[in-house]
């Protein structure tokens, strides 16, 4: 268990003060110059070596990401855009940082900023997070009073500055390039890839987009050293996570974790348990509800980081873990979350537009029982038509929950067909 | 040049290319929707999935540039199977109402369902509808049949510059529509109906008229503006039914304007199907050798210069032709085909053509337009000029009225005495024009046609001297003509011969006795009025001004009734084919005008169309080849004079109706109700 010493978020439930005094009291902003003087080399190295894996769901080295941006800035400038459109269901980590903690994200920009050699970052702000964005803006506008960003950031001769977007409540808008669309007041659509945003971003300018968390975790990183962070978990899932925990246990909350912490632990220590104690747990959805859902014998060994859950084909993703006890109705939960998804879509490609409609549709008959047998087949195959074929993840997002459930509950899904047959004859 | 494989073929293709079109030089066939070569790449139809070796997903090819190395795979078992999945998406939510969708026959929805689909459907749930909404009355919208593409969208921002349609709704709510209704504000809103895959958007006035496989398909060419778009004209029986635009990449690509497109419903009304005479007063049916026999009797017995020809808009070059021979014989020397007064200069050919091309604008680098709204005078090539300001910087200065544009453009003011200021270096767009590597003026007929024609064209000529837009590889200088047939007939020498009258001497000289016969070839955009007491013998096709003042009518034939040559603004030969014949009695022009002068006892030395083409060729060598722009050699034309500073006007302020056959287009009486008139189609709020 993560022991106070080694937390990065010290005031995640903000019991101190979230401006800047009371961000320095805590360490942030502290010798950031020096970490700056170290040269960009040194701190995309750094992260590198940290294991630092995108927190924003799909888990792809930071520092990789960083070192994939041009080497020289050529004729247009470089953009550092940070992802604070927090919606996955069940994921609420990004709106704690915002509203607790904004400075370590502030300085996180400034780090970041620096080595990808932007001179401007974005914060892409849901538009449901209004007091966060207040912090938020509390926090930029205490940062610039103080000269730590700005012309002449912290001393450090590199300009730097910090501007906040408000969202306009799409889920879609998560997403990297349709965030982008998004931020040029466009409407929000994934754009095609390639070409990336490292190549051509915001405004067409080589752009890092990056989640809140991932970025909130580096000036530490850069403090305390990268093998610090990668004591932390598993070879290749390191450091400490943000876990929200929700659902059905006694004291849902939000916790800093060490990665690869096995998801029992996780949830009795921090959690309070299953409500009903842990042999009343149905499944967890382990990463925010884009994930396929696990049952509880996995649940009783598995361990919370990218590849373990891989392992049972689920996913980490942002680390939201919804717990459902027994009396969950996990069809209509499901359903649920299928419908989330058709809302959600943004309508520009034909699977995702299409299919998440059709898969809703279709849960929600599942939820009645109202559908044949083989339906349960054609109800995967129609996951997989959309998995996989369109323009972002979204369609993967939407099918993989019903993968999941068909994987995990075909019995019980089973079970309410013959039900409502035999209750029809 | 990267190589690549595309189901074991290796292929050296261009950088940049997408895996579709390297696909497509190798002549293998990737179903798509969404993709269409001559607009942004959108990539969300997801039809034309293929195999990357090493990417974990299918790739959509329309959107993924080609790498080195590559091995892409189009037909595997997986690919057919993810395009099975795309195909059964793509259907869910699409009505299925084939047998009462215009587009049946011709659809590529029908087509890939039975190529690449399952035979039947599998959803249970209701499908959604969209409410009817209303496009305006070129463009008939079901959108229940939508499969979001987003072509028309792509269409309308890009090339035609509207921002008129656009998606509204996310997800399986998401609609194309126009915001707020109103009808498509685009002169090419006829193209939408092309590009639409499915049977979203259809042609209005072409609604269940008939099935594409019931069409006799005729290649022909466009004769309502100067372009000379190439187009496929489809009849069914003696009706033309719809037209549509064949690809040519130096002149229309593969748009149309809506007026070519849709006026079409003019050839069956107000036609010309018999001749007829005048008796006291009124015109009644005569026959042919009547008719023939009054006008030679007429023709003789008029002293040659009280006579006169005038040759009309639509006029084809055979028929020009014959009449200048028959006119010649006769010693007649009042010809003239600038029915518009415009003061071209015949004597120089490269004084009256669009000598930089239409193709040719891409290439220019500034563009100087005076007196011409090339949005209402051919909007095809105004998508050129929007195409070329969109690939990078493309000062634009205007002389003459402000217009509503679908390009940047400085407006420089409305005074023709700019002409002079820009030529003389005074004025700041000549250092532009200077600047420029292929500078380019294009020279409206609003501006020629004023009475100090002569003087602006003379103006310009110096200006395009002054400014280097006449130099090796490149001239500049361009006239956008507003009739078909004015180049043609300029070409043929149809212009008044050694001290003959021009039509507007000839108009004054019949108020005043002086010309006692006109002979109108098509003419009906003269102010017949004036024509006085004169005997006036109209040859053409529609009831239109000329035959309402005639004493004697010879039916002619139409564009899409004859074999015939036209010459665009470039100076391009081009013939028409027949695709339906000629109404009644009506017959093609220049056989009318072979019989008359039989009947006077001159012989004209052509039996047939290929010793009439013979003959246009010996007129002028130019007509021998056909399809091609030949450049015109610089040389003088026109006489200096003092230009009156005066406001500049464009030739054209009503698109829809130019010519006899638009003015008889039901279609076109709609359009302009709808876009010009602004009446608008009343809604349950007008109370």
């Amino acid at each position: 268990m993560l022991t106070d010493k080694d937390r990065i978020f010290t005031n995640l439930y903000g019991q101190h003060d979230f401006g800047l005094k009371g961000a320095k009291s805590r360490g942030d902003w502290d010798a950031t110059k020096e970490i700056l003087a170290k040269g960009r080399d040194w701190i995309i190295n750094e992260i590198k070596t940290s294991g630092l894996r995108g927190r924003g769901g799909a888990g792809f080295s930071t520092g990789m990401k960083w070192s994939f941006m041009p080497k020289e800035v050529g004729s247009r400038p470089h953009f550092l855009v940070v992802n604070a459109d927090e919606g996955e269901p069940g994921t609420c980590k990004d709106r704690e940082i915002l509203r607790h903690d904004p400075h370590k994200l502030v300085e996180g920009c400034l780090i970041a900023g620096f080595a990808v050699q932007a001179h401007a970052a974005y914060i892409y702000v849901r538009g449901e997070f209004y007091n966060e964005a207040l912090h938020l803006q509390a926090a930029i506008d205490q940062a610039r009073e103080a000269g730590l960003i700005g012309k002449n950031a912290c001393g450090s001769g590199w300009d730097f500055e910090v501007y906040v977007h408000r969202g306009m409540g799409a889920y879609v808008c998560g997403e990297e390039s349709a965030l982008i669309e998004s931020l040029e007041g466009k409407k929000g659509q994934p754009r095609l890839k390639p070409p990336f945003p490292a190549g051509i971003g915001l405004y067409g300018c080589p752009t890092t987009v990056n989640n809140v968390e991932s970025i909130a975790v580096v000036p530490t990183i850069a403090r305390r050293g990268a093998a610090w962070f990668s004591s932390f978990g598993r070879p290749n899932n390191a450091g400490t996570k943000l876990f929200c925990i929700s659902g059905h246990v006694n004291k849902p909350c939000n916790v800093e974790e060490s990665m690869s912490i096995p998801l029992r632990e996780l949830i009795e220590k921090h959690a309070g348990g299953v409500r009903g104690g842990w042999d009343n747990l149905l499944g967890v959805i382990p990463g925010g509800s884009s994930v396929p859902v696990l049952t509880k014998d996995i649940c009783d060994n598995v361990l919370m980081d990218f590849d373990a859950l891989r392992e049972v084909r689920s996913g980490l993703g942002t680390a939201a873990v919804i717990v459902m006890d027994k009396s969950t109705d996990i069809v209509k939960a499901i359903a649920r979350l299928s419908y989330f998804y058709k809302h959600e879509s943004c309508g520009q490609c034909t699977p995702c537009r299409e299919g998440t409609g059709w898969m809703w549709r279709m849960m929600e008959r599942m939820v009645t029982g109202e559908a044949e047998l083989e339906e349960i087949d054609m109800l995967d195959e129609v996951t997989r038509q959309v998995e996989g074929h369109t323009i972002c993840a979204l369609g993967d997002a939407a099918a993989w929950p019903i993968q999941g459930l068909i994987r995990s509950f075909r019995p019980e899904m089973e079970r309410r067909i013959l039900a409502r047959r035999s209750a029809r004859l | 040049m990267p190589k690549l494989t595309i189901d074991g073929i290796e292929i050296d293709v261009a950088p940049g290319t997408t895996v579709l079109q390297a696909a497509e030089q190798l002549g293998i066939e990737i179903p798509r929707f969404c993709y269409h070569e001559r607009l942004t790449i959108a990539g969300n139809c997801r039809m034309c999935l293929v195999e990357v070796e090493k990417a974990p997903k299918p790739v959509a090819s329309c959107a993924m540039p080609v790498g080195e190395g590559m091995v892409v795979r189009t037909s595997t078992p997986n690919i057919l199977k993810a395009r099975k999945g795309v195909m059964e998406l793509i259907l869910i939510n699409h009505p299925l109402d084939c047998p009462i969708c215009d587009q049946g026959g011709e659809c590529d929805l029908q087509d890939q369902a039975v190529a690449f689909g399952r035979d039947r459907g599998r959803f249970a749930e209701t499908k959604h509808a969209v409410k009817r909404k209303n496009f305006g009355p070129l463009v008939k919208a079901e959108m229940t049949r939508c499969i979001h593409c987003t072509r028309c969208i792509r269409f309308c921002t890009e090339v035609a510059g509207v921002p008129d349609l656009g998606g509204i709704g996310r997800g399986d709510h998401m609609e194309i529509d126009t915001y707020v209704e109103k009808a498509i504000g685009t002169e090419l809103s006829g193209c939408l109906v092309d590009l639409c895959p499915v049977g979203a958007l259809t042609s209005g006035p072409f609604a269940f008229k008939a099935r594409p496989w019931e069409l006799k398909k005729t290649e022909t060419i466009d004769c309502l503006d100067a372009l000379g778009s190439n187009i496929r004209a489809d009849s069914r029986g003696n009706e033309i039914l719809r037209v549509m635009p064949r690809n040519n990449d130096d002149i229309n690509e593969e748009w149309l304007g809506d007026k070519s497109r849709f006026a079409v419903d003019g050839l069956m009304r107000g036609r010309l199907d018999r001749p007829y005479m005048r008796k006291d007063g009124k015109l009644v049916e005569a026959s042919w050798s009547e008719a023939l026999q009054l006008v030679a009797s007429k023709l003789k017995a008029t002293p040659a210069a009280a006579m006169a020809a005038i040759a009309g808009d639509l006029a084809d070059c055979e028929s020009i032709a014959a009449l200048k021979d028959l006119m010649s014989d006769l010693k007649v020397a009042n010809l003239d085909c600038r029915q518009d007064f415009a003061q071209l200069d015949p004597n120089c050919r490269a004084g009256y053509l669009f000598n930089a091309t239409i193709a040719g604008i891409e290439e220019a680098d500034a563009l100087l337009i005076v007196g011409s709204n090339p949005r209402k005078e051919a909007p095809v090539l105004n998508a050129r000029i929007r195409k070329r300001s969109l690939k990078s910087s493309f000062p634009v200065g205007v002389i003459g009225p402000k217009m509503d544009q679908i390009f940047k453009y400085d407006h420089l003011g409305d005074s023709a005495a700019l002409i002079e200021q820009i030529a003389s270096g005074k004025h700041p767009f000549a250092a532009t024009l200077k600047a420029a590597k292929k500078p380019m003026l294009i020279l409206g007929m609003g501006a020629l046609s004023r009475h100090d024609g002569s003087a602006i064209l003379a103006a310009c000529r110096k200006l395009a001297d002054a400014t280097g837009m006449v130099k090796e590889g490149w001239n500049g200088f361009s006239v956008l003509h507003t009739a078909a047939a004015r180049v043609g007939a300029l070409d043929l020498g149809f212009v008044p011969e050694k001290g003959g009258r021009d039509v507007k001497a000839i108009l004054d000289g019949a108020g005043k006795g002086d010309i006692q016969l006109v002979y109108l070839l098509g003419a009906d955009e003269i102010d017949v009025s004036r024509l006085g007491k004169a005997f006036v013998i109209y040859q053409g096709h529609h009831g239109d001004a000329g035959a309402s003042r005639a004493d004697v009518i010879l039916p002619g034939a139409a564009y899409t009734e004859k074999n015939a040559t036209y010459v665009n603004t470039e100076g391009r030969v081009q013939r028409t084919k027949l695709a339906v014949f000629p109404p009644g009695q009506a017959r093609e022009d220049w056989k009318i005008i072979r019989a008359l002068a039989e009947t006077i006892g001159i012989h004209l030395p052509y039996d047939n169309l290929s010793q009439m083409r013979a003959r246009l060729a010996d007129i002028n060598p130019l007509f021998a080849k056909t399809d091609g722009v030949e450049a015109a050699i610089w040389g003088q034309f026109a006489s200096e004079a003092a230009v009156a500073d005066e406001p500049l006007k464009t030739a054209i302020a009503n698109y829809y109706m130019t010519d006899p056959i638009g003015r008889a287009s039901p279609t076109m009486a709609v359009c302009v109700e709808t876009f010009v008139s602004g009446a608008k189609p009343r809604t349950g709020t007008h109370g």
